[in-house]
């Protein structure tokens, strides 16, 4: 395990705050993968043991939470919100603009690895809808051009993603 | 003339130059309420909670200072408060404002609670989407640290109360509060059985735990510093306080509006307010409360009998926003997410997608809901996609009335009001798809349409 020592210090500093170690796997989770971009059997054993748990406490959680992913996705992470608000919106036209200029099919990452795209669950920003994150970026009212206009941006690598 | 807003809430959120950081809210008064509060006895501000009616903003409303009073004080264990910020629920989004633009009021809202019930630790289960108003909470904590408003020997007391921002990871089910206990405790958010696991009783590592959401909270705050008496004279008895009422679908200006409980009707939002609808459009549908409420039908009549015994015959521009007068149109406030669909909607995609959310977000431990929601989704989906059928609607409403009531938590409802109010409202649309399906299929030709709600 090739954890940053900022990382290692972050979760030193946490585990001790909860009165029981269990509760800061979801955090754990959180800043393995923040850190090394997913989580591997490697990194789930690691935080069990970290947190003196077996490795199928953490397995269970990596498996639940949507978050948490097991694969490397690409180099950006492209959130759309499909649920009604953002439908009515028209999010669903907006990530078939995603899928057609990266040429990806939603649930997967594009063949050079520059980006993963998903369908995600009400953002909780339904008045400026659609939304789509990048990495840890929300946008907001992301129509037509708006779209086009945030590809462009990802494929010179000049996009926001925190 | 456009209806004024009246924000307790929100009052500095989106002032010009207000700013989310400690100064900026003390010199707006901030932090004056938890030095009103020390000077109280912890029993005193639950009954001032009580006193004041005020209800959770969460989603099923039940009155905040009763939900306090079942807590278990005699059983010697510590005692946790946990602040739902897992705004899940399709539609609402006014948490995020609240976190991001005042994040200081829900921690004195937080700490004015955590002071009434005896917490020593308390939680904010943000979702994990929240990246920013992550980092904003946990900005704001060490701010409220360094000027001993939290932390040890709150303003030089002997009490003592720490907060610890705790991040989801993208489950819906974290919203339910046995669920978001389990999540906390590093499990999957499987809800609990109640009885016996009450979080007043059994909650968090089996300790006594109120779970309150954002707004709950901050009310609290605006309790303390208005009196009960005078926060219940906002809105109507039974419906005290304000309420962020968040719109979104198609109105010419979605976004989120603060008014005192029953101080606007769903017209008003929707006309006034919200500007309208979409050019030449007309009204056809409202989900008043989050995706899970019973959806309304623009021409409708809602008659009956109020509590206090008076008739009402409303159409639904009439209809009153508060937790009552919605309850009695057969639907619910929720969490305040109202989403407005006009008649370009086509009621079957809409319900499609509603399917598709809550397919996605069961947590699959109860059979009832782990088999029956993706079924309904499967069917809902297979209609859009050209494989409607006659019998769809009858086979719909018959899962979902197996679902309902026979879940280990709320989520059963949640997932089967939108089916059986879709269809108890807009039965025709369903069978007028399978009908024109069937039609295409007898003549050759392709019976699916391009979609866009699903």
């Amino acid at each position: 395990m090739d954890l940053k020592q900022s990382t290692l210090d972050k979760i030193d500093q946490l585990v001790p705050r909860y009165p029981d170690m269990r509760s800061a796997a979801l955090p754990l989770c959180h800043l393995v993968q923040e850190d090394l971009g997913y989580l591997s059997n490697e990194s789930i054993e690691w935080i069990a043991k970290r947190l003196e748990l077996e490795p199928i406490n953490i397995s269970e959680i990596v498996t639940f939470y949507p978050m948490l992913k097991t694969a490397a996705p690409g180099r950006y992470q492209v959130r759309v919100c499909r649920t009604l608000s953002c439908a009515l919106a028209g999010a669903y036209k907006t990530c078939k603009q995603f899928e057609e200029a990266f040429d990806c099919k939603v649930g997967s990452t594009s063949d050079d690895g520059l980006v993963s795209l998903e369908y995600v669950e009400c953002h909780a920003d339904c008045g400026r809808a659609p939304v789509v994150m990048v990495g840890e970026k929300e946008y907001t009212g992301v129509k037509t051009d708006e779209a086009n206009e945030l590809i462009e941006k990802i494929k010179s690598g000049t996009v926001e993603t925190e | 003339m456009a209806i004024e807003e009246k924000r307790l809430i929100l009052k500095y959120a989106d002032q010009e130059g207000y700013t989310n950081d400690i100064d900026c809210y003390i010199k707006h008064g901030g932090y004056e309420a938890l030095k009103k509060g020390f000077q109280m006895k912890p029993e005193d501000i639950c009954q001032e909670v009580l006193d004041s009616g005020v209800r959770g903003r969460g989603g099923a409303g039940f009155p905040a200072g009763m939900k306090w009073k079942f807590l278990d004080r005699k059983s010697g264990k510590p005692i946790y408060l946990i602040c739902n910020a897992d705004e899940s629920e399709p539609g609402t989004f006014k948490d995020r404002q609240i976190i991001h633009k005042d994040p200081h009021q829900l921690i004195e809202g937080m700490l004015c609670s955590a002071y009434a019930i005896q917490a020593k630790l308390a939680f904010i289960y943000i979702r994990g989407e929240f990246f920013e108003g992550y980092k904003i909470l946990e900005r704001a904590i060490e701010e409220a640290r360094a000027k001993n408003f939290l932390g040890d020997n709150i303003l030089g007391s002997d009490y003592s109360c720490d907060i610890i921002v705790h991040r989801g990871a993208g489950a819906y089910i974290c919203g339910e509060e046995t669920g978001l206990i389990e999540s906390l405790e590093g499990k999957r958010a499987n809800p609990r059985i109640k009885p016996p696991y009450f979080p007043a009783d059994l909650g968090l590592y089996q300790c006594p735990t109120i779970v309150n959401n954002v707004e709950t909270l901050c009310d609290v705050k605006h309790v303390i510093t208005m009196g009960s008496k005078e926060f219940a004279n906002i809105g109507t008895p039974g419906n005290t306080g304000t309420r962020i009422w968040c719109v979104s679908g198609h109105v010419q200006k979605p976004g989120y509006y603060e008014f005192p409980c029953a101080g606007v009707t769903l017209g008003e939002l929707i006309y006034d307010v919200c500007g309208g609808l979409l050019p030449g459009r007309k009204l056809k549908a409202v989900i008043p409360g989050g995706s899970s409420s019973k959806i309304l039908r623009a021409d409708e009549r809602f008659k009956g009998k109020k509590k206090d015994g008076t008739e009402f015959d409303w159409g639904i521009e009439d209809i009153p926003m508060d937790f009552d007068s919605l309850s009695l149109v057969g639907s619910m406030s929720g969490s305040g997410g109202v989403i407005i669909m006009d008649d370009s909607t086509d009621m079957v995609e809409a319900l499609a997608n509603i399917n598709y959310f809550y397919a996605h977000e069961s947590c699959g431990q109860c059979t009832p809901c782990r088999e029956g929601v993706p079924w309904m989704k499967k069917i809902t989906s297979r209609m859009c996609s050209g494989g409607a059928r006659e019998e769809d609607v009858d086979l719909l409403k018959s899962i979902a009335d197996q679902i309902e009531g026979r879940t280990i938590c709320a989520f059963g409802e949640a997932a089967s009001w939108p089916v059986q109010s879709f269809i108890a409202k807009f039965k025709d649309e369903f069978e007028a798809k399978a009908k024109e399906q069937a039609l295409l299929r007898k003549q050759g030709e392709d019976t699916a349409k391009e979609t866009s709600l699903i």
